[in-house]
């Protein structure tokens, strides 16, 4: 009696939203590949399948066969705990994030379901804490495995983690003023329309500094290039994924893709005006959420073919003495704009 | 009894169970581990209180912040998991030595607690309904009564943690570059003694 329409509806996106994040890492590593392979002027993947595109399931594959090794000397429950704490991170995020518009599935439902799996009131807190667990993922893999690459990478990275959480939770507090909500759909709800009938009330021109901030700190947060520190080839192996294989290596591949996904679907709902854009009705704004979410993630692909990676101190300076004080006076200048102007 | 009752118990057993289990662990690293457990439990209490703002505050807070330091910290004075057991050992031997600044620096800090503790339960004992119902959700209403009704308060917390943060710079420095501390005759030495 219980499972009303709403309810498997429901159920149904939760698991339709976990499949397709899976899903998404398995394109992203094919994107990156491909991409890689474009700015460097080479062919990238092409045998498996048309156009190299069934790739991934042949690395999906071949990792699942591969054998499990575990260093002697690690620590049992911390070394296979810690990539089921990142994946577990990277997909629980993505629960609180709004895709498109409240709909009925084709008049289906009785009552409009929004596409999200969970409309929580503190949503963006949520992301940001859930972000902030999926260090431990990261540290206990790089202490567990008991060798001097991997300890370095886990250290390397909560250093990294801890300094751009602050520019990250400022860039994000700039939007909450704006919106004066801690949901995201009605961050995202806010930015529908625009000015003049021709500029979109998108977050990103009221809050450009910000945005640039976010974009930043959202690299330094997913380990990708040019903040890639913790897996840093030429000095560290691999950092903190130096002693796994097989399935618990594809457990950290799996939660970067998503992470970086989840980052550019939350920099779409914050500042890009997630699913609301021109020439389509509001219940098709999922495919302009869609590309706009692969727009960044190109965007993301191509920075980490394009620049080469900080030295270390760099990176600290660089995230302390010029990331955070922007964000700070960004975040100073929005409040008096908020309060004086009422924007 | 009803279906409430039951998260309730299980958050708070998990949460006074891993508590437990941080002092009884032997391993640094463990011990940081539950201690998260625990604040993730005592998140979930919060949740069932309906204020979920501080729910995931605590998270933020310290689970992820303060803990990752924690972590940090443990992982960086002593890396290697071997050196652990060694320290143990040595630390619970019969050349076990606290110096005296050390001693006198628990001490203090000890007392501070104590006395925080003391002052908290007598003076907001009877004000523990202040926060009524649906105000507890609100972000403004929790700003708002944090800087103007909970200020000293606020404001004392901040000087402990001021005391904490120079008490783990003492620590850090547990073994000088150049011989001798710089802060003189209370410098705590790591090797056992003359």
């Amino acid at each position: 009696m219980f499972m009303t329409p709403l309810l498997i509806a429901q159920l149904g996106l939760t698991l339709f939203v976990f499949i397709m994040l899976l899903n998404s890492a398995a394109v992203m590593v094919y994107v990156e590949r491909k991409v890689a392979a474009l700015l460097q002027q080479r062919m990238g993947p092409y045998l498996v399948g048309p156009k190299g595109l069934l790739q991934p399931i042949a690395d999906v594959v071949k990792l699942m066969f591969k054998e499990e090794l575990r260093p002697a000397a690690a620590d049992r429950l911390l070394f296979a705990l810690a990539p089921i704490i990142s994946a577990t991170a990277a997909i629980a995020a993505f629960a609180v994030v709004p895709f498109g518009a409240e709909t009925t599935f084709f008049g289906l439902l009785d009552e409009p379901l929004r596409l999200q799996v969970a409309d929580v009131n503190v949503a963006i807190l949520v992301l940001f804490a859930i972000a902030s667990m999926s260090v431990y993922g990261v540290v206990l893999a790089g202490w567990s495995s008991n060798s001097k690459y991997s300890l370095l990478g886990g250290l390397r990275s909560s250093a990294q983690m801890i300094s751009y959480e602050l520019s990250y939770g400022l860039a994000l507090a700039g939007v909450l003023l704006l919106a004066n909500s801690l949901s995201l759909s009605d961050v995202v709800d806010r930015q529908a329309g625009a000015w003049f009938h021709v500029i979109p009330r998108w977050h990103v021109f009221l809050q450009p500094i910000g945005f640039v901030v976010f974009m930043i700190a959202g690299i330094a947060e997913t380990n990708r290039a040019p903040f890639d520190f913790p897996e840093a080839e030429q000095e560290l192996v691999a950092g903190y994924h130096t002693e796994y294989s097989s399935m618990s290596f594809a457990m950290f591949f799996l939660a970067e893709y998503i992470n970086m996904v989840t980052v550019s679907a939350v920099a779409t709902d914050l500042f890009l005006g997630g699913w609301h854009g021109p020439f389509l009705p509001e219940s098709m704004g999922w495919i302009w959420f869609l590309v706009k979410v692969g727009a960044i993630l190109f965007f993301y692909v191509w920075m980490r073919w394009t620049l080469p990676r900080f030295r270390y101190d760099q990176l600290m300076a660089f995230g302390w003495k010029i990331l955070l004080p922007i964000a700070v006076l960004n975040l100073i200048v929005t409040a008096a704009g908020v309060l004086y102007f009422g924007l | 009894m009803t279906i409430d009752v039951i998260p309730f118990y299980l958050f708070g057993a998990i949460a006074v169970g891993a508590s437990l289990l941080v002092i009884a662990q032997r391993s640094p690293i463990y011990s940081v581990l539950l201690l998260i457990a625990s604040f993730g439990a005592l998140s979930g209490l919060y949740v069932l209180l309906d204020a979920p703002f501080v729910a995931v505050i605590q998270i933020i807070v310290y689970a992820g912040a303060i803990m990752v330091l924690f972590l940090f910290v443990v992982m960086l004075l002593n890396a290697p998991h071997e050196e652990i057991e060694e320290d143990l050992a040595r630390e619970a031997g019969p050349h076990r030595s606290a110096s005296t600044g050390l001693k006198v620096f628990g001490v203090v800090l000890a007392v501070l607690f104590v006395v925080e503790l003391v002052w908290a339960l007598t003076r907001r004992g009877g004000e523990s309904g202040a926060f009524g119902g649906a105000s507890v959700t609100s972000v403004g209403a929790i700003g708002r009564s944090l800087f103007t009704d909970y200020a000293f308060a606020f404001e004392v917390t901040s000087v402990l943690i001021l005391v904490a943060m120079v008490g783990a710079v003492v620590l850090a420095h547990r073994e000088p570059v150049g011989g001798k501390a710089p802060w003189g005759e209370g410098a705590p030495r790591s090797g056992p003694p003359e």
